[in-house]
C-alpha cells in the first residue's frame, strides 16, 4: 500500500482509515443488541491509538470491523482507499493478508507448530519464496528478541514469549495495519512492558499504524492517543503527545 | 510440503487414541476390500492358466461345461484328422479326446466327501499342456487301471490305490500343473476311463494348433460342417469363462460387504472430525484472520481426513498383503469341482484401495470440512 488518498478524508492529513455511520447489532434469539451506533471517525498514518472503554462496550467490534473480520451493518469503513466493506470474502482474506497483522489477548499460536513455522505461516500467502520466507521469519522473531527460541512449541514457551512469537507472527507480512486486542491481558507486568516496548518501537521506527483496544490506563499510557467508547458511542479523544 | 498441511498432519498426532481408532476401522475396510479384490484376481489367474493359449478345445454346441458336453467317436475322429493341428513327435497329431466325470472321494477328515474332477486323457496330453509337468513317479502306461494325480494332493501316496467306478486305481505319479485347475484334477487313460464309467462318448477333444492364426479359420470350418454338433473354444477364454460365476459371486459379495463397512468407517471419520473442527475453532478463526480463504481451511481439513484414510489404506494392505500366504479351497459353481487359488496382490489392487481410502477419507472429512470453513470469524475466535 502507498500513501493513497482517501476520497473521503477531510482532513489534509495523511488519513489511512475512515469511518462513516458505521453501526452494527447483535441478533440474540429475537432480541436485537445494537453494539456500534453512527461511529465516525479517521486515523491517520503512523498512529498507535489505545481503544478503551467498559466491558462490553464494543471496543472488540470496532476493532474486528476495521481489521474486516466481521461486516458493519451500515457505513463505510475506507482503508487505504479501498472499501473493506464492500469486498466479497475472498478478496477480503486476500487484503487481511497483505495488510493486517493481528494479536490477540491469548496469543493464538498454532500449537502444533513451532516458534519458527507459527511465523512463517502467513508468509505461505505470499508470493516469498522457501528462502525468503524463512529468513523473514528469522527477523521477524529476531526483531522481538525470541533467535533462541525459533524451535520451540508454543507449550514450551511463557505467555509473554508466546506473546512475542505472535507479534512476529503479526509483523512478518510488513503490515499496513497492526490490531491489538488486551494484547498484555493475559500478561505479567513484565512481559506486558516487553511486548508494549516492542510495540512502541514498531510505531515508531517501522512507522506501523497500530490500534490496540485495552482497559488496562498504563497500557493505554504507551500509545500516542487514546480513544474512548462508551455503549457503541466514541465518547472523547485524549492526545498523550504529538512528534 | 505446505505449511498448512503441516498442520493438518501434526493435528493428527495430537490424539493419537481417536484418530488411531478411526484409522483402525477405515484399515479393516480396506483389508475387506483389498482381500476380495485379491481373491478374484487370484481366481482369474488360475483360471486362464489351466488354458494353453495354442490350444482348442471342442464341446457339443451350447455345452458351457464340459461334463454337460458329449462328442462321439466318430466326431472326435473327424476333428483329429484335420490339417491345422500341430504334429507331434511321432508323425502323430497332438489330440486329446478327454473324458470328465466328477466323482465323490472321502476328505482328509474323512468325515466330509470332496467332490473331485476325474479327466481321461489321450497319451499325448503332456505335450498338448506344456505347463502340466510329472514331479514325482511316471506317467500312467495306457491301458492299463493306472492314475497321476494333481499336485493338491498332497495327502495321497504314490503307491497307493484310490477306488472308484467299481475300480481300484493304482497312483503311479503326481504332476504339477503350475497351481492352475488341473492340479485339482485326478488324470488317467481315457479309454480305460470310458469302460469303468460304462460311457461311450467323449466329454471333449483338445487339440493343439501348429500356427494360433489358424483357430478363426478352423472354427468356422468345423461348425458349419453338417457332420458335426461341435463348437470350438481357444481353451484359454473356456476356463476364464468357467470362473465368471464364481468371480461374480466374490464381487458382489465383496463389494456389498465393502460398502457396509466404508459406510461405517466414513461415519466414524465424519465424527472424528466433527470433534476436531469443534476443538480447533478459535484455530481456524485465526487462520481465517491471518488471510487463509474458506477455501484453503476446507482444504485443510479434507488432507487430514484423507491423510487418516492414507494411513488406513497402509494398515489394511499390509493386513491384506499377509493374506498372498493363503490358499482358498472352494467348489468351483460354474463346472462344480473343487478348486484351489491364492489370493494375487497386484499394482492395480494397490491403486484401488488406495482410492478407495483415500475417498472414504474424502466423504468422512467433507462435512466438517464445509462447517469448519463456513464459521464466522469472529465466532471462531470468540471460541473457548
Ligand atoms: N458474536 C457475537 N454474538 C452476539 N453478541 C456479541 C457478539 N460479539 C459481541 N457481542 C456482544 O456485543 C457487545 C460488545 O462486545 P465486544 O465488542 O466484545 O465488547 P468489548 O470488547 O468492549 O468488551 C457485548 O454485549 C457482547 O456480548
Ligand atoms: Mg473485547
Amino acid at each position: 500500500m502507498t500513501s493513497q488518498r482517501s476520497p473521503d478524508a477531510h482532513s489534509g492529513d495523511d488519513v489511512l482509515i475512515a469511518l462513516r455511520g458505521v453501526s452494527k447489532a447483535y441478533r440474540r434469539g429475537k432480541e436485537v443488541v445494537p453494539v456500534l451506533s453512527d461511529i465516525g471517525f479517521d486515523i491517520r498514518r503512523g498512529e498507535f491509538l489505545a481503544l478503551m472503554g467498559p466491558s462490553g462496550s464494543g471496543k472488540s467490534t470496532l476493532l474486528n470491523l476495521i481489521a474486516g473480520i466481521d461486516n458493519p451493518d451500515s457505513g463505510s469503513i475506507v482503508v487505504g482507499g479501498n472499501d473493506i466493506t464492500r469486498l466479497p470474502e475472498a478478496s477480503l482474506a486476500d487484503w487481511r493478508a497483505a495488510n493486517v497483522g493481528f494479536i490477540f489477548q491469548f496469543y493464538n499460536l498454532m500449537p502444533v507448530l513451532t516458534a519458527l513455522e507459527n511465523v512463517e505461516l502467513p508468509l505461505t500467502l505470499t508470493h516469498l519464496g522457501r528462502r525468503e520466507r524463512r529468513d523473514h521469519a528469522l527477523l521477524a522473531l529476531e526483531l522481538v528478541g525470541l533467535s533462541d527460541r525459533i524451535k520451540h512449541f508454543p507449550s514450551e514457551l511463557s505467555g509473554g514469549q508466546q506473546q512475542r512469537v505472535a507479534i512476529a507472527r503479526a509483523i512478518v507480512t510488513d503490515p499496513t495495519l497492526l490490531v491489538a486486542d488486551e494484547p498484555t491481558g493475559d500478561l505479567d507486568r513484565q512481559s506486558a512492558e516487553e511486548v508494549l516496548t516492542i510495540m512502541q518501537r514498531l510505531n515508531r521506527e517501522m512507522g506501523t499504524t497500530i490500534i490496540m483496544v485495552t482497559h488496562d490506563r498504563r497500557a493505554a499510557e504507551h500509545a500516542k492517543a487514546i480513544m474512548h467508547l462508551e455503549k457503541g458511542e466514541l465518547a472523547e479523544r485524549v492526545e498523550l503527545r504529538r512528534e | 510440503m505446505p505449511l498448512l498441511f503441516t498442520y493438518s498432519l501434526r493435528n493428527l498426532r495430537v490424539r493419537k487414541l481417536t484418530n488411531a481408532l478411526t484409522a483402525g476401522g477405515m484399515a479393516l475396510v480396506v483389508f475387506v476390500y483389498a482381500a476380495v479384490l485379491m481373491l478374484d484376481t487370484g481366481l482369474e489367474k488360475t483360471m486362464a492358466s489351466t488354458g494353453e493359449e495354442n490350444n482348442v478345445i471342442f464341446l457339443r454346441r451350447s455345452a458351457e461345461v464340459e461334463i454337460q458336453s458329449v462328442i462321439d467317436r466318430r466326431q472326435a475322429s473327424i476333428i483329429e484328422g484335420e490339417p491345422e493341428l500341430m504334429i507331434g513327435q511321432e508323425g502323430i497329431p497332438l489330440v486329446s479326446k478327454e473324458v470328465v466325470v466328477m466323482i465323490a472321494l472321502p476328505g482328509s477328515d474323512r468325515s466330509r466327501t470332496r467332490s473331485i474332477t476325474t479327466r481321461g486323457v489321450g497319451p499325448r496330453v503332456l505335450a498338448l499342456r506344456p505347463q502340466v509337468k510329472l514331479t514325482v513317479g511316471r506317467m500312467f502306461v495306457p491301458g492299463s487301471s493306472e492314475i497321476v494325480i494333481g499336485g493338491r494332493f498332497e495327502g495321497i501316496e504314490i503307491g497307493s490305490q484310490i477306488r472308484f467306478a467299481q475300480r481300484e486305481w493304482q497312483v503311479v505319479g503326481r504332476f504339477d500343473a503350475g497351481g492352475s485347475g488341473f492340479d485339482s484334477e485326478i488324470w488317467g487313460d481315457s479309454e480305460q476311463f470310458m469302460q469303468a464309467f460304462r460311457r461311450e462318448v467323449f466329454s471333449s477333444v483338445v487339440v493343439r494348433l501348429a500356427d494360433p492364426e489358424a483357430f478363426s479359420k478352423l472354427k468356422a470350418r468345423l461348425e458349419s460342417d453338417p457332420r458335426l454338433t461341435i463348437e470350438a473354444k481357444r481353451e484359454r477364454r473356456f476356463y476364464e469363462e468357467q470362473s465368471n460365476t464364481l468371480s461374480g459371486l466374490i464381487k458382489v459379495l465383496g463389494i456389498t460387504l465393502s460398502t457396509l463397512f466404508s459406510l461405517a468407517a466414513v461415519i466414524g471419520a465424519t465424527i472424528t472430525m466433527y470433534a476436531a473442527v469443534a476443538m480447533r475453532k478459535r484455530e481456524i478463526g485465526v487462520l481465517r484472520a491471518l488471510g487463509f480463504r474458506q477455501l484453503s481451511i476446507l482444504a485443510a481439513f479434507l488432507a487430514e481426513a484423507m491423510f487418516l484414510g492414507l494411513a488406513g489404506w497402509a494398515a489394511g494392505l499390509t493386513l491384506a498383503s499377509f493374506m498372498m500366504q493363503v490358499k482358498i479351497t472352494t467348489l468351483n459353481w460354474t463346472s462344480f469341482s473343487e478348486l484351489a487359488f491364492p489370493f494375487v496382490l497386484t499394482p492395480r489392487i494397490v491403486l484401488q484401495s488406495l482410492l478407495f481410502a483415500l475417498g472414504m477419507g474424502f466423504l468422512g472429512g467433507f462435512l466438517p470440512a464445509v462447517q469448519a470453513a463456513r464459521m464466522k470469524i469472529v465466532d471462531a475466535l470468540r471460541a473457548i
